[in-house]
């Protein structure tokens, strides 16, 4: 065992215990964690500066207001209803369409208004918010994803996880829903994490879990050498999280929109470390690099350059 | 933040918390260890009688407090009855009264019984007058005959009673035993006749009825012993063995020839006794007082606190060590637990369930209560009620489980009800989410990760060196403070994320 931890380290590989002591809570002041545990904040922050996101179409914030979901909705085909202090990918609700009068989840499930109703109470009651406060739910645009990877994916919504450290994407992953996620793009569900190129936008291999992976299990298709499009649009928004949130060490979701291109989903404060596993490397060597070349860079183009000198996968 | 702050900070802690322990121990002689095994006893005694139309009373001998034994939190239950107690030569009854009752009535004393052990010389007594010995005809001849035999092979009332009580286990049995106490004689009339004995030969002895200070299960019987006055004060002896002895574990309850109740205007008396056993920290508190020299220090600490406050603060105390458990457990380890600390208080819970009665009842309380919550769940209410209907739900689920159980004549359940229920009433809520979004793996493997974290939180917390430690020395708590502030900036692997990373060691090789 003692043989793992000096082997892992010296790959690099970050623990929950790095990650908090010296990155999270060194480099992440508490003040600005609104910024991001809100999803509302961080789409009000992220539409100031320009950036794409998905579409708000209403927000219910008291019980009360769960009597005009009806008016929010009957716009809309299809949406997503969340928490705005979710966390984890716990109680997104995804609804595809309408049929004989109910929704339609991705998964083909039917709800009735009801149910719909129910979920957002739940949302309202703090039950999927951090610290269990009250909460609020929005509901908005639901991304119709590049049919680039429709062959690798399952249901939902794939997305883009970028690990940023002071503005310098550090690591990347694509996450992949599947069967067993639910349609969900959060790994812990389920989901397939591939790692990527950070120099080409290239997937590497997958991670999944029960283990590393390099097909999709519900598709049999070859998860590795997928090239994602727009990728330097979408490391550019992933690198100006860091001056919109002032966070140090962010984890940066971002989805590809069929029509609307890359789109910012939202923002983490303490990403998850199985990113490492995706693309088979430790992130400590990164981070210890761009801790010590952090002041030179001073442009978010310089930033990326870095990244992509750097943390490109070597031709073999 | 600064490295060498927290290192100074912890130093000062260990070295501040270790100083004082040093110089308790060292100085002070303060004990190390906790004394040995010691408990106090609830005794109860239950009288059932059926009541005519008459006028009723019934009398009741009661245990006094002795020189190994002080009676104390005495308890009468009976309604509707005065109540007189008195004491009369060596021992108490409590008689009560009433002019109507009806139907069965049942009547109990409680009392709680704690070792005192006076070290004080005893006090010699009056002799005591000598009874009629109360043989006559054959029985007197041969009772003399007994009489004269055991004088003659002794030197004072001591050695006669040790040979009288041998002369009476011989077997087969001497002629003018058999004669006097016929076939099969019971332990008591055996102890009576011994008296009887005793005075036809000169010397006053008495019977004394008690009970045997230990765990039982089925009705406690009533053990006879003899006492003989040897001269200055009563020495009991072993009716058995003749030994001039008497066990530690033995409460003496009355004496004399009279039974233990008796009941005028009423029909069907019975009495049982019983005796359950609490661990009492009260008696090492008073061994640690006598074996320490410097009274200042001791105003100081804990142990001059009122016996029940220290008991208090005996399981208070406990909760820190907990925390610091748990650290271990989810910072080193990386076993998921649901809520941070909710595992030490379903250890504490565990003090009165007992480890695997505790797992138990968790276990099944939590599967219960999930089992609920997922059909509550159809019922679509909202969070803070639905909250509540859960924890209405898992208390009638305790309140069940406790009346089931004791149906079964399994005493643990009781405790049952000793669970923090709300605790219980999160965990449920908790699970019952993580079931649903993240599978039944992961709310499984949560909800085992905190009964492990519970069941070694318990061992740690209970075990009778930890409480003691702790208890006289709450300056390791500094210690524990210190070592929580180091732990608090351990930023190496956690044990079971080695295992989680493992994959990534194979890929390069």
């Amino acid at each position: 065992m003692v043989g793992w931890g000096r082997k892992l380290a010296d790959l690099g590989v970050m623990g929950i215990n790095r990650r908090n002591a010296e990155y999270t809570l060194a480099y992440n002041p508490r003040r600005y964690y609104p910024l991001v545990d809100d999803k509302l904040r961080t789409k009000e922050i992220a539409l100031a500066a320009g950036i794409p996101v998905p579409q708000l179409y209403g927000v219910v914030e008291t019980e009360y207001q769960v009597r005009h979901l009806p008016v929010i909705l009957q716009d809309h085909e299809d949406f997503v209803l969340k928490p705005a202090h979710g966390s984890g990918g716990d109680g997104i609700l995804v609804i595809a369409g309408r049929a004989r009068g109910k929704f339609r989840t991705v998964s083909g499930d039917l709800l009735a208004r009801e149910d719909i109703n129910h979920h957002v109470f739940n949302i309202l009651s703090g039950l999927y918010s951090l610290g269990g406060q009250m909460d609020a739910a929005m509901i908005e645009y639901r991304v119709i994803f590049d049919p680039v990877f429709d062959h690798i994916s399952h249901q939902g919504v794939p997305d883009v996880r970028v690990i940023v450290f002071l503005g310098v994407p550090v690591m990347a992953m694509l996450r992949l829903p599947t069967r067993e996620s639910g349609g969900k793009a959060n790994l812990h569900q389920g989901a397939i994490g591939a790692g990527i190129d950070l120099a080409r936008g290239v997937t590497l291999n997958g991670v999944s879990r029960q283990g590393v992976v390099s097909e999709h299990p519900d598709t049999g298709n070859s998860i590795q050498g997928v090239a994602i499009p727009h990728w330097q649009t979408l490391l550019s928004i992933a690198s100006r999280g860091h001056e919109l949130t002032r966070l140090g060490y962010l984890g940066v979701d971002l989805v590809l929109d069929k029509e609307k291109g890359p789109l910012l989903l939202e923002l983490n404060a303490r990403p998850g470390l199985a990113i490492q596993i995706a693309n088979a490397a430790g992130l400590l060597h990164r981070l210890r690099l761009v801790e010590t070349h952090s002041q030179k860079l001073k442009s978010s183009e310089e930033r990326i350059a870095f990244s992509q000198e750097h943390f490109g996968v070597k031709e073999k | 933040m600064n490295k060498t702050h927290l290192y100074l900070l912890a130093g000062i802690l260990f070295l501040a918390g270790l100083a004082l322990f040093g110089y308790k121990v060292l100085v002070l002689n303060f004990p190390l260890t906790p004394g040995a095994e010691s408990y106090s006893w609830n005794v109860e005694a239950k009288v059932t009688f059926l009541a005519g139309k008459e006028p009723v009373k019934v009398s009741l001998f009661i245990p006094r407090s002795t020189r190994r034994y002080a009676i104390t939190n005495e308890a009468f239950i009976s309604r509707g009855y005065g109540l007189i107690t008195a004491t009369e030569d060596a021992n108490r009854q409590a008689t009560w009264s009433t002019r109507q009752a009806r139907g069965l009535q049942t009547l109990y004393f409680r009392g709680e019984v704690v070792r005192v052990n006076t070290r004080e010389p005893i006090n010699p007594i009056q002799p005591p007058h000598l009874l009629n010995p109360g043989f006559y005809g054959a029985e007197q001849a041969a009772a003399q005959d007994l009489a004269v035999r055991i004088r003659r092979r002794s030197a004072d009332n001591e050695t006669m009673a040790a040979e009288l009580l041998r002369l009476l286990n011989r077997t087969p049995a001497d002629q003018n035993v058999a004669l006097l106490l016929g076939k099969k004689p019971s332990e008591e009339a055996k102890m009576e006749l011994a008296v009887r004995l005793l005075a036809q030969a000169g010397a006053p002895a008495r019977v004394v009825h008690g009970i045997v200070l230990k765990e039982q299960k089925e009705r406690l019987p009533v053990i006879h012993w003899l006492e003989v006055y040897n001269g200055k004060w009563w020495q009991a002896f072993n009716p058995v063995t003749g030994a001039p002895s008497i066990p530690d574990n033995y409460l003496a309850w009355w004496r004399g020839p009279l039974s233990l109740a008796r009941l005028t205007g009423g029909t069907d008396l019975k009495v049982t006794l019983s005796v359950t056993r609490e661990v009492e920290a009260a008696i090492t508190t008073a061994e640690i007082k006598g074996q320490i020299k410097k009274p200042l220090l001791l105003r100081l600490s804990l142990l001059s606190l009122p016996l029940h406050s220290q008991q208090v603060y005996r399981i208070l105390l406990m909760v820190p060590v907990g925390g610091f458990l748990l650290v271990i457990l989810r910072n080193i380890i990386g076993i998921a637990t649901f809520g941070t600390f909710m595992p030490v208080l379903i250890a504490l819970a565990f003090r009165e369930t007992r480890l695997l009665w505790g797992i138990f009842f968790f276990s099944s309380l939590v599967a219960l209560g999930l089992a609920i919550r997922f059909y509550m769940d159809r019922l679509k209410l909202l969070l803070v009620p639905r909250l509540a209907a859960v924890l209405i739900v898992v208390v009638i689920l305790m309140a069940l489980m406790s009346i089931f159980t004791n149906t079964l004549g399994i005493e643990r359940g009781l405790s049952v009800a000793l669970f923090p229920m709300v605790i219980l009433t999160m965990t449920i809520e908790r699970m019952s989410i993580v079931w649903e979004e993240r599978g039944p793996f992961e709310a499984v493997k949560q909800g085992l990760g905190s009964l492990l974290a519970a069941s070694l939180a318990y061992v740690v917390m209970h075990n009778r060196q930890v409480q003691h430690l702790f208890f006289v020395f709450p300056e390791l708590l500094l210690v524990l403070l210190g070592a929580t502030l180091l732990l608090g900036r351990y930023s190496g692997y956690r044990l079971l994320e080695l295992l989680r990373f493992k994959v990534l060691l194979k890929d390069k090789r």
